[in-house]
Parts: C-alpha cells; sequence; structure tokens
C-alpha cells in the first residue's frame, strides 16, 4: 500500500518489467527564444522536445514563461541552427589596430584646434 | 558513443566526440588551462572522455532526483491544507519537473539522448537522490521536504552552478532562481506548524526526527571515504567536497530550527566554535548504501510509478512521432 491515494488507484505492473523508451520516442529538439518586452531582442534561453513546431510553442510556454515577464517567444529545430565550429573560434581575434573602425580613431578636434592656432586660421577668421 | 545512434546530420554538424584523456596531452592541457582560467566548456569543445562521463552522470542523476523528488510532495497536493498551501505546492512541483527538463537537456548536450537517461533510470542503473526513497507521512513531512531538501540542494546546486560546463550553469542559474521561492514557502510553513498549536509542533517534531537522517545522508558519505575527487574538483565539475557542504548546511540551517524551539535528533550534534566545524554522530552509512542500492521503503514505488507513467502515456508519444526524423542534441 502506497501512502498516496492517487497511486494505489493506479495498478501498478510487475516491479521487475522491463519498460523501454524507444530512441525518438521523446521527439525532437527545438531551441527557445524569449522576448522580454515588445521592441527587445528575441534570446535564447533554452530548448524544449517537441514533435512539432506547435508543440514545441506550447512546451516553451510551459517551460519558460510561467514567471517572468514575456512577451513573444520563437522556437526553431535545433538542428536548422547554423553556427561557427568552436575550433575557428581564432578567426574572431581583434586586430590590435582596428581604431580605423570606431570613432576613437577619428581626432578632429585636434586638427581644429590647430588650424585655429595657425596663421592661416587667425587671418582667415575675423 | 553515450547513448544512442543519432548523429548530427543537418547545418549544425557538430560531431560527439571520442576522447581519450591520455591520447592528446597538448589538449588536454589546453583544456584544463582554460578551466584554470574561469573559461566555461561548450558542447563542441574539445573535452577529455573521463570529464564527459562524470558530467553526463552528474547531470543526468540530478536531473532523475528532479523528477522523482516530484512524487512524494505530489503526493500531498491533493491534500494540502488551504488553497494558498496548494496552489504554492502545485507551482514547486511544477517547478521541479521543468528542473528535470531543463537538466536532461543540459545532459544532452554531451551526447546521451534523453530516452537513454529515462531507461537508464527505469532499470536502475542510473540514480537519484536518496531522499526521495523516503516516505512523506504527513504534512508537516511537505514543509521538511520543501524547507531543508529545497534548502540542501541550494548549498549543492549554488556550489555547481559556478563549474565548468556552460550549458548545466545555465540551466542551475535559471533553477536556482526558482529554488529560491521553493525554500521561501517551505520555510513559511515550517514556521507556521512551529508556531502552531501543540498537535502541530508535534507533527513537525516527528518529521523532523525522522528526516534528519536522510538529510545527513544528502552530501554523501564523509570524504575520508569517497575516492578520486581531486581530478572533478580540478575540472570543476565537483565544486565543494561533500562534508564542506554539509557543513555549510548545518550552519546555515541548525540555528534556524532550533530557535523554533525545535531539536534534532542527536545528541552529539553542536558547532565546535575552535574549528568552526560541526560534529555530529555518524549518520549510518551502511543504511545510505543500503537504500541507494534498492533497499528503502519507497524505491520500489517510485520506479514503479514512473514506470507506469512511461507506459500509460506511450500511446500519446508514438502518435506524434516521426518516425523519419533525424534526432538531433540541443546546440547549448
Ligand atoms: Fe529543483
Ligand atoms: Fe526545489
Amino acid at each position: 500500500m502506497s501512502l498516496d491515494p492517487r497511486v494505489n488507484r493506479l495498478k501498478l505492473g510487475d516491479p521487475n518489467a522491463v519498460i523501454k523508451v524507444e530512441e525518438g520516442e521523446n521527439w525532437n529538439v527545438y531551441e527557445v527564444f524569449h522576448q522580454e518586452k515588445r521592441g527587445a531582442h528575441h534570446e535564447h534561453v533554452g530548448c524544449v522536445h517537441a514533435p512539432d513546431p506547435q508543440m514545441a510553442l506550447i512546451f516553451a510556454k510551459e517551460q519558460f514563461a510561467r514567471r517572468k515577464k514575456c512577451v513573444n517567444l520563437w522556437v526553431v529545430k535545433s538542428a536548422d541552427i547554423l553556427a561557427f565550429d568552436v575550433e575557428d573560434e581564432d578567426m574572431f581575434a581583434n586586430n590590435l589596430e582596428k581604431t580605423y573602425r570606431d570613432a576613437s580613431g577619428f581626432k578632429v578636434m585636434e586638427k581644429i584646434n590647430k588650424f585655429k592656432q595657425s596663421s592661416k586660421g587667425t587671418t582667415d577668421v575675423k | 558513443m553515450y547513448g544512442g545512434g543519432y548523429i548530427f546530420e543537418e547545418p549544425n554538424n557538430r560531431q560527439v566526440r571520442e576522447e581519450k584523456i591520455h591520447d592528446e596531452p597538448e589538449k588536454l592541457a589546453a583544456f584544463e588551462d582554460r578551466i584554470a582560467r574561469g573559461e566555461k566548456i561548450e558542447p563542441g569543445d574539445w573535452m577529455p572522455a573521463e570529464y564527459r562521463r562524470q558530467l553526463i552522470r552528474l547531470i543526468e542523476q540530478h536531473a532523475h532526483s528532479e523528477i522523482i523528488g516530484a512524487l512524494p510532495e505530489g503526493t500531498w497536493i491533493t491534500r494540502a491544507p488551504g488553497f494558498k498551501r496548494k496552489l504554492a505546492l502545485i507551482a514547486k512541483v511544477q517547478d521541479e519537473i521543468g528542473h528535470g527538463q531543463l537538466l536532461y537537456n543540459a545532459a544532452e548536450t554531451l551526447g546521451k539522448t534523453r530516452e537513454a537517461m529515462i531507461n537508464d533510470l527505469l532499470s536502475g542503473k542510473s540514480k537519484y537522490s536518496n531522499v526521495f526513497n523516503y516516505p512523506a507521512k504527513t504534512w508537516a513531512d511537505v514543509t521538511v521536504i520543501g524547507f531543508l531538501i529545497d534548502a540542501a540542494a541550494i548549498v549543492n546546486q549554488v556550489a555547481n552552478s559556478k563549474g565548468s560546463y556552460g550549458p548545466y550553469c545555465r540551466a542551475l542559474e535559471r533553477i536556482c532562481y526558482e529554488e529560491s521561492f521553493h525554500l521561501k514557502q517551505g520555510h513559511d510553513a515550517f514556521i507556521e506548524l512551529a508556531t502552531g498549536t501543540p498537535a502541530q509542533r508535534e507533527m513537525l517534531q516527528d518529521a523532523l526526527n525522522r528526516w534528519w537522517k536522510p538529510i545527513m545522508h544528502f552530501f554523501g558519505p564523509p570524504d575520508k571515504t569517497s575516492q578520486h575527487s581531486e581530478k572533478l574538483m580540478q575540472w570543476k565539475v565537483k565544486m565543494a567536497s561533500n562534508d564542506d557542504m554539509r557543513n555549510q548546511f548545518l550552519d546555515m540551517y541548525v540555528p534556524k530550527i532550533w530557535e523554533l524551539g525545535l531539536t534534532l535528533p542527536d545528541p552529539l550534534l553542536r558547532k565546535n566554535a575552535e574549528t568552526g566545524r560541526w560534529e555530529y554522530s555518524d549518520p549510518d552509512w551502511d543504511e545510505f548504501f543500503r537504500v541507494i542500492n534498492g533497499g528503502g521503503p519507497c524505491n520500489e514505488e517510485r520506479l514503479q510509478v514512473r514506470k507506469w507513467a512511461e507506459e500509460h502515456g506511450r500511446w500519446v508519444r508514438k502518435a506524434l512521432m516521426k518516425p523519419t526524423e533525424k534526432h538531433t542534441l540541443p546546440v547549448a
């Protein structure tokens, strides 16, 4: 007898029975993206197992949106994510001299001040 | 291979690699350097086979514990005292099932399918936390579980969340956030009984007496008897020793029990002011091993209920199954 009346109502099988879940019975994996508020990016928060995208959305709502704020969710099959191989990470290594891509790489005030101090600057500005 | 016969076929062409710890000393050195620097290891990264094996074991058992742990508490949903307690208990039990899902997914990134993990649970090959092999006899047991077992789990989970494996850390971050609610609602229900009628206090004291031994077992055997955890500590798979976690738990929670005028069934339990460490009687490690190997009061029922659920849900899962679809693993 179990302490749980619900368990006692079940017809539990033979304790030595071998129950096996088949490969694929837990369906496939979908990555979940969560949007916290309108206008924000959807952010990756994890994944769910589901038989199709519609069910994945329902499970994602249950799993990732039952407490904190959420206005929208995306799901996408994990297999459809294309990513760089982690071993190629070095391709993102930054060239040390990249100021030409950066606002800080352009110093206009220096040139303006130099111009203003030069004779050309003082004679022109009257 | 660690489980099923699946492979990545589609764009994210990550292979689950077979690594041998001694085969690639250079890769191993680079791997250990990364961990020492505090970097996270991600699913596609090279990792020693032993690291992968130990992580699967750890995360899988953690997942099983969440799922099985929902059973003793779930028992009391229909009989919770009052609507607010019932709502909180439903929410907590749902969270625990959600934790199980998050953790199965994290383990799955390492190459073992969820089906394989469930099969190992049902066959008894894979273990879950020993505390859940004990029954929740009264409502007071539910408050002891919600307060003290969740508190112990938090000590463990907060430590693990600083580990080296990215997907596990991210799952734990979400889990720890929800655990703070579990602990608070458990503490609240515990205090309500502790400050209630003499019958309520008696019921709570009885539950505490029965749960104290399993709680002392929770963090596992003493450090002096557990083997080869050094490498696991270096790899940040194991983040704190069993005795250290137990000590931290006692430090935080024994005073919270004693302040309510309740007692614990161990005459030797005390904090040594000189060492700063807690001292206690030997909590009967033979019983711990006996229960974990199937000899506890509820082992059989827990697994039978899981088997029943798998069997009776099968037709739904199968009806929705797409047998031609290639199975993939989570990306992160
Ligand atoms: Fe949990
Ligand atoms: Fe919990």
